[in-house]
């Protein structure tokens, strides 16, 4: 039992991470199709925290989120089962593409395969921006509203290090919190 | 120094600063490996990221793997993709451990539920990039003369439609679009 609950971890991680085109957000949305809605190994809200904690650590989100996740599947050996999952995949594609580098590169089919995925990509980051976005905002949270707006505007057109965005979103959170006691006592 | 201890610190520092992703991260893999290692040149950089882009699997990792694989075989990329994991494996363990031991403390609780909005706005941002990427290519919006691709376009709305609506799994949709990009290109090739 426990050796099934070990394999299908690497499994699934493994599955992911071989077919996530287009970087750490869509690996990120298909953990929350697979671990919460299909295997209902953890519940949305984990999985929202997980993927604050990845965010805000530094390093490759998908390995961060894989470390988490897993850890909370089977412990210690969960997160070195999950985080083995993900990252072999690349390592053995690309040690492949390494080798036929160039006509890799300049192959024309695989421009326009590529080219045409960069949509699906782009429609499957905004679909998971939409739905952290519709949790985020549930009870008209108009706080959040403005941060959202404020955080996708430094980084998008003033380029701003996300290091300090997020540290400026955990002193928010934290004092909504030291408030919101204050307006209780 | 042996190379390969070389290549893992190198990426051990890379994967220590890389906060927001793999887009974000790019420009310190340039700064390291092409300014300060010498171990590409500005033209083959670009042809990593490209190809980092391509294939699955963080960009990190993909750049790791092809640099060190590029300096020292087969070992190299794996002794770098290492070196890239170990730092955030190492703070994500700590801020886990004190996550599990005081999420239940409300001012914890407040911390993380601060953070979301901001997570909300790095993605959106990341995914309007790609948007735009898509639609208007490497030169971005031209005011002038804007050179949209339609055929990306359409294939985002229905991309869209099918994720939303129709909950369509995101591994599908990519690599559907893939073969709609595939048929173009054989269309276009029966056409000449």
């Amino acid at each position: 039992m426990k050796d099934n609950k070990y394999l299908k971890l690497f499994a699934y991680t493994f599955y992911i991470s071989a077919f996530t085109f287009g970087g750490g957000f869509v690996i990120i949305a298909l953990m929350q199709k697979i671990f919460v809605d299909k295997l209902h190994w953890l519940d949305q809200k984990d999985m929202m925290d997980y993927v604050s904690i990845a965010q805000s650590a530094p390093g490759v989100v998908a390995v961060n989120a894989s470390l988490l996740v897993g850890f909370h599947v089977g412990g210690i050996l969960g997160s070195a089962v999950a985080i083995l999952g993900t990252v072999t995949p690349p390592i053995i594609i690309i040690s492949a593409i390494s080798l036929f580098y160039n006509a890799f590169r300049t192959n024309e089919l695989v421009a326009a395969v590529l080219k045409a995925m960069q949509a699906g990509v782009a429609a499957v980051i905004l679909d998971v921006s939409a739905t952290m976005g519709k949790a985020v905002l549930k009870g008209r949270d108009y706080i959040n509203l403005a941060i959202i707006i404020t955080g996708f505007v430094a980084v998008y057109f003033y380029k701003i290090n996300v290091f300090w965005l997020l540290l400026f979103c955990a002193g928010t959170g934290a004092l909504r919190t030291i408030l919101h006691k204050g307006e209780k006592a | 120094m042996s190379l390969l201890l070389q290549l893992y610190i190198s990426f051990f520092k890379i994967g220590m600063m890389a906060f927001g992703g793999g887009l974000a991260s790019i420009s310190l893999i340039q700064n390291e490996v092409v300014v300060q290692r010498g171990w590409a040149t500005i033209s083959e950089f670009a042809d990593l990221v490209t190809i980092a882009e391509m294939t699955p699997g963080p960009i990190a990792i993909n750049s790791a793997t092809f640099v060190g694989q590029k300096m020292c075989g087969f070992l190299g990329g794996i002794v770098a993709s290492l070196g890239c994991i170990t730092p955030s494996c190492i703070i994500v363990s700590c801020l886990a451990f004190f996550y599990f031991k005081y999420r239940n403390l409300k001012i914890f609780q407040g911390v993380l539920a601060g953070l979301k909005p901001g997570i909300v706005g790095m993605i959106l941002s990341a995914g309007i990039t790609i948007f735009m990427l898509a639609i208007f290519g490497e030169g971005g919006l031209n005011l002038q003369n804007p050179d949209v691709n339609f055929i990306s376009l359409i294939v985002i709305a229905a991309s869209y439609i099918a994720l939303r609506k129709f909950k369509v799994s995101p591994i599908a949709v990519i690599m559907t679009s893939g073969a709609i990009g595939a048929a173009i290109y054989f269309l276009g090739a029966i056409q000449r």
